[in-house]
């Protein structure tokens, strides 16, 4: 069995995003960029099912600039097999993003596809349910358990509700949560490694698909700021404060 | 041009947060009509039927729609589909699920979680973690909308008598088998409608302690919340979760107790109408956003806070 894992870079989820100030977006030049959290659940999950014997070979891709390539090669320290990196310049929307993971499922022919449920940077939630449509595979989204038994996935989903567990043959797309698992760290030794392991390159602009964005951002704006608020010196003093000032309890 | 307008139900009755979306489809243009995907689920249809806002129900019923499949469901949107400039529902677990399967296929790129509509194409969305907000212009010609439920009032239940009309289930997807559900019941309020929610975080220490957060709970009335920290650590199930890949909450009472603030968690709480933090670490990012701050340890702060509240006869239910 192949297991395709698609990983995407972002902001680091610490760093404190700033808006620009012309609007035209959030300042990203010397900001720390990582793997998106779970996309790093997704590689440990296909890395984790390897190394139980239930898998061949795990490929990470990745579609983005050239820096993007990043994210396949910290993915390659922790245990994938090999690499993919689709160039794209400026903004690519999920759509697109699918498409392009369509051709590659079409020439890689991998029988699961994970990746995060969610990117951090633009919150869209979307790649995973689109390629699975484009596809016509089943989905299971926002796993945090996934059993593997012969063509089969069984898949434990969180949603709103509490817990929801389905069945899905394979081959399907897996969106993952944070909860599926711990995502390791890379070993000096395996980032050495990880060093040789071949990286496909290819440019989206020779696969024939149009990744033209159909969503035009107009601008962009820092939230509302909240008053300032008060520290309160003992329970009393903030129970009063919650009855008579801001008259919620 | 017309909205359509996919209702989250139990086959039983409607889900609170469809009617946000009601009031959100409505805002971008009158003519909402609500789609019923599901089984045995005349009264969900005839509930929407009275809804003012709704002027048309549409009822696809079919036994492989007893469970929300999205494999099941987006067939029927898209078959549908021609008759609308606009396909919206709640951006939950719900809505996550099934509209981008949807939306890629009619080659629509859809727009997430709004928090307002600005015209029929644009709209307002949050994005990093609420950080920063994007107004966005969709250029497709259909357009396929999510919105947060929270940034919406939800609308009136009564008032009208829309028509409702049966369609021809599709073929069911045999691919994808639902084993199933586990609900966590509770008397409490939903987290997501509750008028004060209080959260617990890695303070809290283990399980155990969230019962001084119940107690107070249900003194107030309120929904319980938790931290991804505390989630993670199994204090608690995922269905507390609030934060940016969790539940959004937007409360006229908030208060975080044990919690640090990290920046995703903010994302699910800081629209909140009040903000109280507890936290024994007076740096804690928790406090930037707080309204009213207490720094103190939260096993001597609870206790009080019950005892304080014990002394008003004027707990609003």
């Amino acid at each position: 069995m192949k297991i395709l894992v698609a990983v995407k870079r972002v902001i680091d989820y610490n760093v404190q995003v700033r808006v620009k100030e012309d609007g035209s977006g959030v300042v990203t030049d010397n900001v720390k960029m990582s793997t998106n959290p779970p996309d790093d659940n997704a590689i440990e999950e296909a890395v984790k099912i390897k190394e139980n014997g239930k898998a061949t070979e795990v490929v990470a891709v990745t579609v983005g600039e050239e820096k993007a390539q990043e994210t396949v090669r910290k993915a390659l320290a922790v245990g994938a097999d090999r690499g993919i990196h689709i160039k794209t310049d400026g903004v690519i929307e999920p759509l697109a993003v699918s498409k392009i993971l369509q051709k590659i499922v079409d020439k890689e022919k991998p029988d699961l596809v994970f990746m995060g449920k969610q990117a951090i940077d633009d919150d869209c939630n979307q790649t995973g349910q689109m390629l699975s449509a484009l596809l016509n595979w089943p989905q299971a989204t926002f796993a945090s358990k996934i059993d593997v038994k012969d063509g089969k996935l069984e898949v434990v989903r969180e949603i709103d509700e509490g817990l929801e567990t389905i069945e899905i043959n394979t081959p399907a797309i897996v969106t993952c949560d944070l909860r599926l698992n711990e995502p390791r760290y890379a070993s000096l030794p395996n980032i050495m490694k990880a060093k040789k392991k071949p990286i496909e390159q290819l440019n989206a602009s020779d696969l024939g698909i149009d990744i033209t964005p159909k969503v035009q951002q107009i601008k962009v704006e820092e939230p509302p700021k909240r008053k300032a608020g008060i520290k309160v010196s003992n329970v009393a003093e903030l129970v009063q404060k919650l009855k008579n000032e801001a008259k919620v309890i | 041009m017309s909205v359509l307008l996919i209702a989250e139900h139990n086959n039983k009755e409607v889900k609170a947060f469809t009617l946000n979306a009601i009031t959100a489809a409505s805002q971008i243009d009158s003519d909402v009509h609500a789609l019923v995907i599901g089984n045995n689920c005349d009264d969900v249809s005839k509930a929407l039927s009275e809804i003012s806002l709704v002027k048309k129900v549409i009822k696809v019923e079919a036994a492989h729609y007893e469970n929300f499949i999205a494999e099941n469901f987006a067939p029927v949107v898209i078959k549908l589909a021609d008759n609308y400039s606009h396909i919206v529902c709640s951006a939950n677990t719900f809505g996550k699920n099934l509209m981008p399967r949807i939306a890629a296929k009619l080659d629509t790129s859809q727009v997430s979680d709004i928090i307002k509509v600005e015209s029929p194409d644009t709209f307002v969305r949050p994005i990093y973690a609420g950080n920063a907000f994007a107004t966005v212009k969709s250029t497709d010609a259909k357009k396929c909308i999510t919105i947060r439920p929270t940034s919406f009032d939800p609308c009136e239940t009564s008032g009208g008598s829309a028509p409702i009309e049966s369609t021809d289930a599709e073929e069911a997807f045999s691919l994808t088998k639902f084993i199933k559900r586990e609900e966590i019941k509770s008397d409490r309020p939903e987290l997501g409608t509750a008028r004060i929610v209080i959260s617990g975080g890695r303070g809290m220490q283990n399980g155990d302690n969230f019962k001084l957060i119940t107690t107070i709970a249900d003194k107030l009335n309120a929904a319980i919340g938790a931290s991804r920290a505390a989630v993670d650590a199994g204090y608690i199930s995922n269905d507390h979760q609030v934060g940016q890949t969790g539940k959004v909450v937007v409360p006229d009472l908030y208060i975080a107790v044990g919690i640090s603030g990290a920046i995703q968690h903010l994302a699910g709480m800081k629209e909140s109408k009040v903000i109280v933090a507890i936290n024994k670490d007076g740096e804690a990012p928790i406090f930037s956003v707080a309204d009213y701050g207490l720094e103190a340890d939260l096993f001597e702060a609870l206790p009080q806070f019950l005892e304080e509240l014990n002394k008003l006869n004027t707990i609003q239910k």
